[in-house]
């Protein structure tokens, strides 16, 4: 097997050397067809780091391996754990960064890139990039005028996965607004199931649930001002956001596993604890990213489609809230072989690859949605394309680390301690105030 | 006192080197006076020369960090402002602060009940058969790396019994002394006539013989009742009984009327169902099969009462790594890991003991307390100070198992200063002044130790 496998791989080589030779359009005659053409980079080792584990790592790898099979590099994932940030800045630190870097967050892009750590894309990636991507996407991989990242992928932040079985057993459908959504979540906790799972241990399952709530109640240009800390987190708008979220988080009877088990809940088990059982589910929904396909498909037994099905975030105000996440990819090293990364990760191709493999959203429009792997995540996708460039990026990540990205600190904290005490909404108000004051340095 | 032992410690030999003249003041060096011949004869340049590759080593490795540390705590996040002393002010505010509390904590409890421990299984397993392999076990948490210890005591901590072992012994040591109640978190459907009362639910209205009381209840998980019998309406009784029933006033799959009970919908059976007057219980009874109850004709006009026993939640434990207890939880996982340390440091002590000393004071007619307390302690006092001040030194740079086992919701109630030094510097806020102010006070916590040690080394030298 193994043998076959470096025969297969040395013939890839041979054919990608000779066919950058004869300067050829045909790739070899390799039997899908390649929108992007890369550099030959035979003996160049590069490092591509992303906070990615578990099932998406593996996905991602996919990825790297048909760069190396293209390209001949030899590239080697580096995970950065929880904390990004902290990760690659003792890198750089130390003098080794990685040469490719996923950033989960806009804010470290934009902190990063006042540091000069960043290098600007070259001409063959800013040409894919042009191509395949919307000017929203674009805009957000840039600070000051200089573009910087390519949107491999993003998060559609705004769905609510739930239990189909433990839906119809309580007998109520997908809600029209957040009232009716609290009223049949009351119904299905009288049916003997606690209804929601909320990943409270991972603070940035909280800052989304915030950010819906927000951007759907207090409109886009509030959330933009919010984002940028030109209003303050005492700002009444906040606290009816914060009150209205603590209708769900306040009521015990409403939360699985109640306040206390609530915030010692992983996200990835506050997704297999609802989609594990059918007979007697501990939650009937969890909300979160498109990704829980990922933990879906990987950690349980749920069919996507058939037993695990989506609804949008229910509007809190006049209209449902987009919210969207996305990982970041930038170039840290001027590299050869570091550039060809990222134009792979901006063309079609790599966005096919990773497709393919479910529990993935591209930002790129080229993308065939032939490409997802069932309805559920082509519905999710093309939610995310259709909203143009009305969706919002995630606030937390749009903050500096310190505020919206930090375990155990700020914004993340902050609303960990109101899940654990919802009554307290001024009290959520001034940490959050005082540590986003601290962080924004105004 | 301190100024006194560092000028005179590194300055001894330096000044020996070169000059080599003259009765050194210190009766001490005058021991090792042999050698001193030898370097009288080589030249000051030589000497230098033979310092010179590990003064550098030293001055680029030890020295230069520790002056840059310190300089660059005068400075802001960038670098290029200077802020004087509002670094160390930071130290000792806000998360700051928890981090020097929790430090001090850790520096007094940690090494001194590891140390504790040591000197037990120490003492404990000298005179054992088995000592040896009892010692290599107790040792072996030792080998692991403290990320891994981390892990591991993440995992014992965990809430949920089923997973965490501290838990899965706690609830089984409780639930021995309690029972199970029937239905965990049900409750009364709201509007029917039920209130609540702690955990236990209340009739508003009295209740009459004849005319059956239904008691609806809801939130209760399908598993619990799977194999319960459909409800039915209560007899109204012949004999001026009070009856009634207990069910579970929720249809699969939605449309059921409140309060009424729907085809299909389950009995409750097994809840204890007391009739109250005037506070007191005058009458209970337990539902049957088809989840009705019959109490005899007392209760008619009293209140029925369904006993919060029925309903408790299970016991979920203790919340280990909880804002209160993961300090303690944590520093516990320390002492598992080198307790093991300080017992083979202390049981080498002890084998050193003259034993004549033990057996001249059995004789005296000491008990073994009193030769333990009297005898092997004070004798064992120099080994058992260097195990406190390793230790002490050692938890000062506590860091990994704190990193790993706190979970992010309290991890700043568990945070010490390495760690605080970690986050601020390199985590999310990147201000580097901060960090270095808090290496800075690090370095002055430890210098007292070290100061110690190198005394009780030279005294031992000088033995």
């Amino acid at each position: 097997m193994r043998t076959a496998t470096a025969v297969a791989a040395a013939l890839a080589l041979s054919l990608t050397s000779a066919c950058s030779g004869d300067g050829g359009d045909d790739d070899g005659g390799a039997s899908e067809k390649r929108t992007v053409r890369l550099p030959n980079l035979k003996g160049e080792k590069i490092q591509v780091a992303a906070v990615w584990t578990g099932p998406e790592e593996e996905n991602f790898r996919k990825v790297l391996d048909e760069f190396e099979k293209r390209t001949g590099a030899t590239v080697e994932f580096v995970p950065t754990g929880d904390n990004v940030a902290t990760f690659l800045g003792s890198k750089i630190g130390g003098g080794a960064p990685p040469d490719v870097a996923m950033l989960p967050q806009v804010g470290v892009l934009r902190q990063f890139a006042e540091k000069k750590w960043l290098k600007p894309l070259d001409d063959a990636t800013t040409q894919q990039l042009n191509k395949n991507f919307s000017k929203g996407w674009q805009d957000l991989g840039s600070h000051e005028g200089e573009q910087y990242g390519v949107y491999f992928k993003a998060a559609n932040k705004s769905l609510m996965w739930y239990n189909t079985a433990a839906y119809a057993a309580a007998g109520v459908g997908e809600p029209k607004n957040w009232d009716t959504y609290l009223e049949d979540l009351m119904t299905i906790s009288d049916s003997g199931v606690k209804p929601v799972s909320v990943g409270g241990a991972d603070g940035w399952t909280l800052t989304d649930w915030f950010e819906n709530v927000y951007l759907s109640q207090a409109g886009p240009e509030k959330y933009d001002q919010l984002a940028a800390h030109e209003i303050k987190w005492t700002d009444p708008s906040v606290k009816k956001a914060l009150t209205t979220l603590g209708q769900l988080f306040g009521d015990d009877l409403l939360l699985s596993g109640g306040n206390e088990g609530a915030l010692q809940t992983p996200f990835p088990e506050s997704v297999t604890k609802t989609f594990t059982d059918f007979d007697a589910p501990e939650a009937a929904v969890v909300f979160e990213a498109d990704f829980v396909g990922v933990n879906v498909q990987n950690d349980t037994k749920a069919e996507i489609g058939e037993d695990v099905k989506v609804f949008p975030f229910p509007r809190v105000g006049a209209k449902e809230p987009v919210v969207t996440g996305g990982d970041v990819a930038v170039g840290l090293k001027d590299s050869k072989a570091a550039k060809a990364m990222l134009t792979f990760l901006a063309s079609t191709d790599a966005a096919g690859v990773m497709a393919e493999q479910g529990g993935f959203i591209s930002p790129n429009k080229a993308l065939d949605r032939a490409a997802y792997p069932n309805d559920v995540q082509r519905e999710i996708a093309k939610a995310l394309t259709d909203a143009g460039d009305d969706f919002r990026f995630d606030m937390s990540d749009q903050a500096p680390a310190a505020f919206g990205g930090t375990k155990g600190a700020g914004e993340w904290k902050a609303l960990q301690d109101f899940l654990k005490n919802p009554d307290d909404v001024a009290g959520a108000q001034k940490a959050l105030e005082a540590s986003a004051a601290k962080a924004f340095e105004n | 006192m301190s100024s006194h032992i560092t000028a005179d410690g590194p300055g001894t030999p330096v000044a020996d080197g070169p000059g080599g003249r003259g009765t050194p003041k210190n009766p001490a060096p005058d021991g090792r006076g042999g050698a001193k011949p030898s370097s009288g004869r080589t030249g000051p340049w030589i000497a230098a020369g033979f310092l010179l590759p590990s003064l550098l080593l030293l001055g680029a490795l030890v020295v230069y960090p520790i002056v840059y540390s310190a300089y660059r705590s005068f400075f802001d996040a960038s670098g290029s402002g200077f802020v004087g002393f509002d670094n160390y002010a930071d130290v000792f505010s806000g998360d700051g602060l928890t981090a020097v509390k929790n430090t001090l904590v850790w520096v007094i409890v940690a090494p001194s009940v590891a140390t504790a421990f040591g000197l037990l299984f120490a003492v404990l397993t000298e005179r054992v058969r088995w000592g040896t392999a009892f010692k290599m076990v107790v040792f072996m948490p030792m080998a692991i790396s403290m990320l891994a210890a981390g892990i591991i005591f993440g995992l014992v901590y965990q809430q949920d019994p089923d997973r965490g072992v501290a838990n899965a012994v706690w609830t089984g040591v409780h639930d021995t002394f309690t029972d199970d109640s029937v239905f965990p978190g049900a409750r009364p459907r709201p509007d029917a006539g039920l209130e609540k009362q702690g955990g236990a639910f209340t009739t508003e209205a009295p209740v009459e013989a004849g005319s059956p009381a239904g008691l609806p209840l809801v939130g209760i998980p399908p598993a619990d009742v799977g194999d319960a019998g459909t409800a039915k309406e209560a007899d109204k009784g012949s004999g001026g009984e009070v009856t009634g029933v207990v069910w579970n006033d929720f249809t699969k799959g939605g449309g059921g009327r409140e309060g009424v009970i729907d085809p299909g919908e389950k009995a409750l059976p097994g809840v204890k169902v007391e009739a109250v007057k005037d506070g007191k219980v005058v009458a209970s009874a337990k539902t049957s099969g088809d989840g009705t109850y019959s109490l005899p004709k007392e209760a008619a006009g009293a209140q029925l009462r369904l006993p919060a026993s029925n309903f408790a939640e299970p016991y979920n434990g203790v919340d280990w790594l909880g804002p209160s207890l993961v300090t303690p939880a944590i520093i516990a996982s320390y002492i598992w890991m080198w307790a093991g340390f300080a017992m083979v440091l202390i049981a080498a002590g002890l084998a050193g003991i003259p034993r004549e000393l033990l057996e001249a004071a059995r004789m005296d007619g000491a008990n073994e307390w009193q030769v333990f307390r009297k005898v092997t302690v004070p004798l064992l006092a120099p080994i058992l100070g260097v195990v406190v001040v390793t230790l002490m030194i050692n938890v000062l740079k506590i860091f990994d198992l704190v990193y790993i086992i706190a979970p992010s919701a309290t991890q700043s109630d568990a945070n010490v200063l390495a760690l605080e030094l970690y986050l601020s510097s390199f985590g999310g806020g990147g201000n580097q002044g901060y960090g270095s102010a808090i290496s800075v006070v690090l370095l002055l916590l430890v210098v007292p130790m070290m100061i110690v040690n190198i005394r009780r080394l030279r005294k031992e030298n000088s033995r």
